[in-house]
């Protein structure tokens, strides 16, 4: 598939508090951004369990954007500095799979960042389409369950 | 031929420790004997697959599967004593999470033949490496075709129960020979499918005798080369332990000998992804709220995906790394 019509799919993790008003903001000012994010609402960036991540990329997301309060602004004080370090280690780990970390990105945004926001979101669309899709090897659900897919084989 | 209920152990992809745990168990290995048939264990009595395929489904009372799924004779045999077993018991890390073999799953499988057959520990000037199929005077042979990554056995079967470990504790393998023996003889009840058995419901941390605090850490270390507090926690001592998201039921073992939980037991119950949740585990405890500093304390674990997934690559969301995911011809 040629990248330039390749459109990502994104997973957008925001905070109750902040980013997602920032979205909020975006959408009642009629601030254009690409659909290609799917945002999903969590109180607080330090809901953000590394697991959300991994299920997002293996369930066919292309990139992945975490969002929180700006440091210090966290409501429940420093759930973002956590949010910060596991997005550190994520992308250390990705790294070792062999996943370019830049499919994950950490975006702080207040409330009133609505064209921030947007912002964001926009290169991020491009960063990833440039990436190309990530196609999980069709690998997907919960690690532990059967996979009914027929084995490829190859001859060594 | 007794009547008495059948036995089958077997091994997939793995190093043969999970036998070894076995045997391990020093007399109550009598008991397998008095209770059961043992009608097929490669390692320990010689047997043909074609016996087994003779078997009536459904004939076998219980199977250990040890190993993970890594050629087409694997999945084979797995398939196979699924269907002749009444209970399939992924039995030791390898069949329930991958293991180590399945840290082959960060290797295109053209890599991993090269290493086995063309690398400085071995010679092959002739670049001579192994064929599927192969003629001879007497007729053609095959040997099993491997796989681009290694499967759990559940990605491949439907499995009863799941018993952890790299190996299994012995007590914790007396323990279920134990409980299928109390069962046979009507004075216990099997626990529900899919449960985990010879393990605990919560993490190595809760058996661990070590003293705790509050931890901060502010580097990570290496094991040696450095005093260690004996009482003390090891992570607290920045050591990366893997303790905090590990299924109990060993006692703590490498804990209370000085030395780190690695996480062969597995992820602890409820845990989806075992090294999400470490990474959740070690983010919270780094005392930084600095970018440029969390990245000089995260150097400290020079090898994240072996420190998350040293034995649950295969199980783990992911499963395999990108090149494993290419379907590489060699
Ligand atoms: S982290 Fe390791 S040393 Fe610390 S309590 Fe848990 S198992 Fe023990
Ligand atoms: S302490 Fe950890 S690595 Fe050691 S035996 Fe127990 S579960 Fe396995
Ligand atoms: S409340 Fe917004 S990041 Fe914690």
């Amino acid at each position: 598939m040629n990248n330039e019509q390749f459109e990502p799919t994104i997973i957008g993790f925001t905070c109750n508090w902040c980013s997602y008003r920032a979205a909020d903001l975006a959408g009642t000012a009629r601030m254009k951004y690409p659909p290609n994010i799917r945002l999903i609402r969590l109180m607080c960036s330090g809901r953000l369990d590394p697991t959300f991540v991994f299920k997002a990329l293996t369930n066919g997301a292309d990139g992945v954007m975490i969002t929180g309060c700006h440091p210090g602004e966290c409501h429940y004080l420093e759930q973002n500095y956590k949010a910060l370090r596991r997005f550190h280690l994520i992308r250390r780990t990705l790294q070792g799979l062999g996943v370019e970390p830049n499919r994950v990105k950490l975006v702080w945004a207040s409330a009133a960042e609505g064209a921030k926001f947007t912002n964001e979101v926009k290169s991020f669309v491009e960063e990833i389409r440039a990436l190309g899709p990530l196609n999980w090897g069709g690998a997907g659900g919960n690690g532990h369950r059967v996979e009914t897919q027929i084995p490829e084989e190859v001859p060594a | 031929m007794s009547d008495k209920p059948k036995f089958a152990m077997y091994w997939a992809a793995s190093c043969g420790g999970c036998e070894i745990a076995v045997l391990n168990i020093h007399e109550k290995i009598l008991d397998v004997d008095a209770n059961f048939d043992v009608v097929f264990w490669p390692v320990a009595m010689d047997a043909k697959y074609k016996d087994v395929e003779a078997m009536e489904d459904g004939s076998i009372l219980l199977t250990l599967f040890n190993g993970g799924i890594r050629n087409d004779e694997n999945e084979h045999i797995a398939k196979l004593l699924r269907r002749k077993s009444k209970l399939l018991v992924a039995f030791g890390s390898c069949a329930n999470e991958g293991c180590i073999p399945g840290l082959a799953n960060l290797s295109p499988v053209g890599e991993i033949v090269t290493t086995a057959f063309n690398t400085v520990s071995t010679d092959n000037p002739n670049q001579i490496y192994p064929r599927t199929s192969f003629d001879t005077p007497e007729g053609e042979i095959h040997i099993p075709t491997l796989y681009p990554r290694l499967k759990t056995l559940d990605q491949v079967v439907d499995v009863d129960y799941y018993m952890p470990g790299c190996p299994p504790e012995s007590h914790q393998i007396a323990a279920v020979i134990d409980l299928v023996v109390q069962v046979l003889q009507g004075k216990a009840q099997l626990p529900p499918k899919g449960a985990v058995i010879g393990a605990g419901t919560s993490t190595v941390c809760d058996e661990c005798k070590r003293t705790r605090h509050v931890k901060t850490i502010t580097s990570f270390k290496r094991i040696f080369g450095q005093p260690i507090d004996p009482s003390l926690c090891l992570l607290e001592q920045g050591i990366p332990c893997n303790g905090i998201a590990t299924r109990d039921g060993c006692n703590a073992r490498c804990p209370s000998a000085g030395a780190q939980c690695i996480g062969c037991y597995g992820p602890a119950e409820g845990v989806v992804d075992y090294g999400a949740r470490l990474i959740t585990g070690f983010a919270s405890v780094i005392e930084s709220n600095d970018p440029d500093q969390i990245d000089r304390i995260l150097d400290g674990i020079p090898d994240p995906t072996g420190q998350f997934y040293r034995f649950n690559l295969a199980g783990s969301l992911m499963k395999a790394g990108v090149s494993a995911w290419k379907k590489e011809k060699v």
